[in-house]
């Protein structure tokens, strides 16, 4: 019994190495490259953590012109990579195109919805954790007016925007909710000063909390609302560290978590097709409370966002989702 | 014969080579800096964009819209106008493109709706490189300044409609739907499978020969037609001109809406060839490049058939590189770029003294051999 044991170990531990051996995972990051500061680096945050933890090294390529999306994707998957992770809402037709060609390999897609047997979608309901902080920051507002600043003027954001003014409005049925977006092009999402010029103008306007969900952007809304005296809420990581006393939260979306989930879970062999919706309830999406924030959440708040919380993973509360009729009800 | 000036296969041909030679050289040097073989370097950029079929198709693809652009720029250069706004015309023109298609694509193959495309591409780009030709040429404002503007308008707009008006409903992505394949314009790869020969598949498609064709016009245009003969003779000398008769406000106009309705065939090549829809940033900067491939042609249409290919091999090369060495990401290859547009364009001319007095030199000596 005792020898049988040792030898299924044996076989157990050499079948794992021989399938570390195998694992050649792949990410394509999209425009915006993987020090965006937002979305592509929490990515690579992602699986830089799967590397350091298991010392498997992954294939990389970052895109720069549209025509590269599917070319990166078809070359991993020529190489032999498995699984494969693709970036982006951007890079799904491309997806499409090369996940049909090359049926024995694992895809995995971030932001967007591919539906083949051999593609995982992993979608986050932004507009879920939008609708807390938005919660949050009306709760917070004395002045009854709080505002919204995104990155580049895309769908995706628009979804952070209405969820945002759903919460708050939930919260504070008469509020005042402002919302801009900083630009057009992809620099609107390390734009800083621009992000504090909008952040000022909308302090003017009455608003004394501005959620900013802009990529690097931020930045620069942060440092506005510091020398304003207003409170700031971060996007995407925890944020809540970079000025204490201001930041009252951050809508966290846990991309890391999504792409370091990927490649582990195919070296598990738990990798499924499919789609992976991460909301509330699955903790794809939260909002932040540690110690750098603590003394801005009263016990009311908190106790507000927490029923908020277990209402919308209980049903009770739905937030509407812009990206299913491109409306916003509460804007 | 002790010729002061140097003949125009040197001008031409072996000064911007060894310009080429130099930023390499350069770019040599940074990649040894950050621990690789330059070596190999470079043969990863040659075999990725020469090597095999699948990357000589990307290569020619990317040489397509340089053409495109380079064609654009290099036109109003000769009415001495430097047209930044490529960019945005090829935007815009791909609009103008996309709209065209999309509603005729269920009506008409590809072959009946090509020159409705174009048609439309050439307005829309024309349109957009319009206003800032109008304001140069009659209210003084410098074309630099709006066709840059420009570009930025035209991002602008895009992303308002691509978002809230031809968004595909449903879809995540702000794109429009796709063009019926039936009218999307043939891949070189269909193209060959007609032939019996079977290549891999790259974005490449027959829009390639329609910017051979519009070098030869051009170069039909520049010097054969009175309106070339005008616009030149604008870029050397505007006075001259007026007092010759020419209406430079005229000529300036219409220089520049040929210049827009060339950068809008980016828009053939784009949305009708390769990416078969109208997306966002479909353009990612071919109207820039246009511009380092004019400089680098000589503002002539077979210099710039010849740049567009050494820039396309180095964005298909640069992106098979950054592939297959880790530490060499794409800022790199942006690196090499910008050191072939520096030492091409900015400092072309740096060797020439230098050259010239080489020449003179061997020339001499040569004749006093000779005697």
């Amino acid at each position: 019994m005792k020898r049988q044991l040792i030898m299924l170990t044996a076989a157990v531990s050499i079948a794992s190495s021989a399938m570390a051996a195998e694992l050649k995972p792949a990410v394509v990051f999209d425009m915006g490259g993987k020090f965006d500061k937002s979305f592509n680096q929490g990515v690579y945050e992602g699986v830089e953590q799967f590397r350091n933890e298991t010392g498997i090294k992954y294939r990389e390529f970052e895109v720069t012109n549209p025509s590269q999306r599917e070319q990166a994707i078809r070359k991993m998957a020529q190489r032999k990579s498995n699984p494969v992770l693709a970036i982006g809402f951007a890079q799904a037709t491309a997806l499409e195109k090369v996940a049909k060609d090359f049926p024995e390999t694992k895809f995995s897609i971030i932001d967007a919805v591919v539906d083949l047997p051999n593609v995982q979608s992993i979608v986050f309901k932004e507009h879920e954790g939008s609708f807390l902080v938005g919660l949050l920051a009306a709760m917070k507002s004395e002045s009854k007016a709080v505002s919204f600043i995104g990155g580049m003027d895309i769908p995706l954001i628009r979804r952070f925007n209405c969820g945002f003014a759903q919460g708050a409005k939930y919260a504070v049925k008469d509020i005042k909710v402002i919302s801009n977006m900083t630009g057009s092009t992809p620099s609107a999402w390390n734009d800083p000063v621009k992000g504090g010029e909008l952040a000022r103008s909308q302090f003017d306007r009455g608003s004394d909390v501005v959620f900013a969900a802009a990529g690097g952007t931020g930045i620069g809304v942060y440092q506005a609302a510091k020398d304003a005296g207003k409170f700031a809420i971060g996007v995407d990581s925890n944020q809540n560290h970079i000025h204490p006393g201001t930041m009252l939260t951050s809508m966290i979306k846990r991309v890391n978590v999504a792409a370091y989930n990927t490649f582990k879970g195919v070296q598990d062999d738990t990798w499924k097709a499919g789609f992976n919706v991460l909301g509330l309830a699955e903790g794809g999406v939260a909002w932040a409370y540690d110690e750098h924030n603590k003394a801005l959440i009263t016990a009311e708040m908190k106790a507000a966002v927490d029923q908020a919380k277990a209402d919308i993973i209980a049903g009770k509360i739905v937030v509407h989702d812009y990206m299913s009729d491109s409306k916003c009800p509460s804007l | 014969m002790s010729n002061k000036t140097l003949p125009a296969w040197i001008d031409i041909g072996v000064i911007p080579l060894i310009n080429v030679c130099m930023a390499f050289a350069v770019s040599g040097l940074v990649i040894l800096l950050i621990g690789e073989n330059p070596i190999e370097a470079v043969q990863y950029i040659l075999m990725g964009a020469f090597g095999y079929d699948e990357g000589i198709g990307y290569t020619l693809y990317y040489t397509t819209n340089f053409i495109f652009t380079g064609l654009a720029v290099s036109i109003a250069f000769h009415a001495g106008l430097f047209n930044i706004g490529g960019e945005g015309q090829a935007y815009i023109g791909g609009l103008g493109v996309g709209l065209m298609c999309l509603s005729l694509d269920s009506f008409m193959p590809w072959w009946a709706l090509f020159p409705f495309a174009i048609a439309a591409g050439a307005a829309f780009g024309a349109a957009w490189a319009f206003i800032p030709a109008y304001l140069q040429a009659y209210r003084g404002s410098h074309v630099v300044i709006t066709t840059i503007m420009f570009n930025f308008i035209a991002s602008a707009l895009m992303v308002y409609l691509l978002v809230n008006v031809l968004i595909e409903p449903g879809s995540m992505a702000p794109q429009t739907r796709s063009i019926a394949d039936a009218a999307t314009i043939p891949s070189i790869k269909e193209l060959f499978a007609g032939l019996g020969i079977d290549i891999s598949n790259s974005p490449l498609n027959i829009s390639i020969f329609l910017a051979l064709a519009c070098c030869v016009l051009m170069w039909l245009l520049l010097w054969h037609t009175r309106l070339g003969y005008a616009i030149r003779m604008i870029g050397f000398n505007q006075n001259a001109a007026i007092y010759s008769g020419i209406n430079t406000k005229r000529v300036i106009v219409i220089t520049m809406c040929i210049s827009g309705a060339m950068a809008a065939m980016v828009g053939i090549n784009e949305v009708m060839g390769a990416q078969e829809r109208v997306l966002l940033d479909f353009v990612a900067g071919a109207g820039f490049t246009g511009i380092a491939v004019s400089l680098m042609g000589r503002n002539h249409p077979i210099g710039i058939v010849i740049a567009s290919l050494l820039f396309g091999a180095l964005y298909q090369g640069g992106a098979e590189l950054s592939f297959e060495v880790a530490n060499i990401t794409s800022d790199l290859v942006v690196v090499i770029q910008g050191l072939v547009i520096l030492f091409c364009g900015a400092l072309s001319l740096m060797i020439k003294p230098g050259l010239e007095k080489l020449f003179i030199k061997l020339t001499a000596a040569k004749e006093s051999a000779d005697v």
